[in-house]
């Protein structure tokens, strides 16, 4: 085959739901998830009857079959699962790739998590015959020095930016302050109206330092569904398609989820890099073309590391990107997270930026950037990575 | 480091792949997995070389000298292990023969670390049946 097949412009996200963030949703996962993907398929003007296909997030509680014998689902003939804090985008090309590919005709992607009420287990909660090879790993050569937590495990690849480029960890503060600002403006977050200042930052506790507590997130109650169905049918239904012409996963020697210690180089984020490539190709634009992006920002500090490995700046200059916001903030050059992503919305898991992005498309954001034409989205910063490029045409 | 009588300390899930390694802790000797074809050295063990692909590995001696190539501070409680008593460091030593591994600083003080501080292997039986390969500092 001499033709270069390619995913671009054959999907388009066309239905969004998501729940509010709460410290605890008083329902369950289950509950959550199908209350969401209702919403999305209402935002569509679709009935359960209409999906033919699943992609969920390999941890998520709620199973296939629990979703389609709540909503009366009667006829799947595409599932599938992703991993890690690459999921998001990932879960959206896979469906993306089930349409196009004519598996399935409308595909739900969706998370739930009541991560906030119900704490999220980590691995010693299963016995060692449940584990993965990773988790396995994990507990055999973390666990007992004390370093299981993500937020630890992030925070040693941090810690050796910093060093090798001179960055001074009072400079991350920038990120959580934009995202809080970008979060006031949405009612739907955590924070709405309660920005912070970089005054906040400094006085925030040092929990596995360099971290303090504002740089990551908070766990939260939420849940957050997506709808996509092939460009042709896209054209027939309520909203504005928000087309995909770009996605991407990407592994690369020695990833690991947020323990890629054991390479020659872990101050860069390479998996994400690969992702940037990938996506700008596909989707044939350049840095320039992208009006905002909704990058990874589970652990505030990734987000400069992802704009150096996206090629938005220089390497060891994304602190510096970030400094007091101006080129980051909405009427800057690059608006970040403007639904105010993990850290100034809520934690879903990364979902809330895919939704923010189709927003941006619509012209439907709380902090709408004006004629947003092209929308990146990245997952997975320190680990497993995937992203996408939506556009509105 | 202090661990607390009550919780229960977190143990190495031992398999076939990487017996060798904690066979060798046990006996105050670190060993790094070298692949008997090509001679790469890997951490952590595992089946296959990632190099030439071979499955004949053998288990070499480290010299057990380092330096710390990372390093992070448990500070908080709640975001670490709690059968460890805060603060507790947590470092990542590139070893001389080229490989690292995660582990924790035997008897320094944050205030006392650095990344490229020369470190050296020593063995601390934090229990009858466990021993964990640590770091101190090492003078040169």
């Amino acid at each position: 085959m001499s033709v270069m097949r390619s995913i671009k412009n054959k999907a388009a996200i066309v239905g969004i739901g998501i729940s509010n963030f709460s410290r605890d949703s008083r329902r369950t996962e289950l509950y959550l998830a199908c209350q969401t993907i209702k919403a999305a398929l209402d935002d569509a003007g679709l009935t359960p009857g209409d999906i033919d296909g699943l992609v969920k997030q390999t941890d998520d509680a709620s199973d296939e079959h629990a979703i389609t014998s709540s909503m009366g689902m009667g006829n799947l003939t595409y599932f599938g699962e992703s991993r890690w804090g690459a999921a998001p985008s990932a879960m959206v090309m896979r469906a993306a790739m089930g349409v196009a590919a004519g598996v399935a005709n409308y595909i739900v992607v969706y998370r739930s998590v009541n991560g906030s009420s119900k704490r999220r287990m980590i691995p010693s909660m299963r016995s060692s015959g449940q584990m993965s090879t990773a988790d396995l790993l994990q507990w055999t050569f973390n666990a007992p020095f004390g370093h299981m937590s993500e937020a630890g495990r992030a925070a040693m690849i941090v810690r050796r930016y910093m060093y090798e480029f001179g960055i001074d960890g009072d400079q991350f503060g920038w990120v959580p302050v934009v995202c809080r600002e970008h979060g006031a403006k949405n009612p739907n977050s955590m924070y709405y109206k309660k920005p912070i200042t970089m005054n906040d930052y400094h006085k925030s506790e040092m929990v596995v330092e360099p971290f303090r507590r504002l740089d990551y997130y908070e766990e939260a109650d939420a849940a957050a569904a997506l709808v996509i169905t092939t460009a042709e049918r896209a054209q027939d239904l309520k909203q504005k398609p928000a087309y995909i012409l770009g996605a991407a996963q990407s592994m690369v020697t020695d990833t690991e989820a947020l323990n890629s210690y054991y390479r020659k180089n872990i101050s860069a984020l390479p998996e994400m890099a690969q992702v940037g490539k990938k996506i700008f190709s596909m989707a044939g634009v350049t840095i320039k073309d992208i009006d905002c992006a909704q990058l990874d920002d589970a652990y505030g500090p990734f987000v400069p590391m992802q704009l150096e490995a996206l090629g938005f700046c220089g390497k060891g200059e994304g602190a510096d990107f970030c400094r007091e916001g101006k080129r980051i903030r909405l009427g800057a050059d690059l608006p970040v997270n403007t639904s105010g992503g993990s850290l100034g919305e809520g934690h879903i898991h990364g979902m809330n930026h895919v939704i923010e992005a189709v927003r941006q498309i619509r012209g439907t954001s709380t902090a709408q950037v004006k004629d947003a034409r092209l929308v990146l989205v990245a997952s997975g910063a320190g680990g497993p990575a995937s992203g996408l490029i939506l556009g509105g045409k | 480091m202090e661990y607390s009588p009550t919780i229960p300390l977190l143990r190495p899930h031992i398999d076939l792949d990487n017996q060798g390694f904690w066979e060798a802790v046990k006996q105050h000797k670190l060993v790094f997995q070298k692949c008997k074809n090509c001679g790469l050295l890997v951490h952590r063990p595992r089946p296959m070389c990632p190099r030439c692909n071979s499955m004949e590995k053998e288990w070499a001696p480290s010299t057990g000298r380092g330096v710390i190539y990372s390093w992070v501070n448990f500070v908080y409680a709640n975001a670490a292990y709690p059968g460890i008593k805060v603060p507790y460091l947590v470092v990542v030593v590139e070893m001389e023969e080229g490989v690292r591994i995660i582990s924790n600083m035997y008897d320094s003080r944050r205030e006392d670390i650095y990344i490229g501080m020369p470190v050296e292997v020593v063995f601390d039986d934090i229990a009858e049946d466990l021993t964990l390969p640590k770091f101190k500092r090492r003078a040169v």
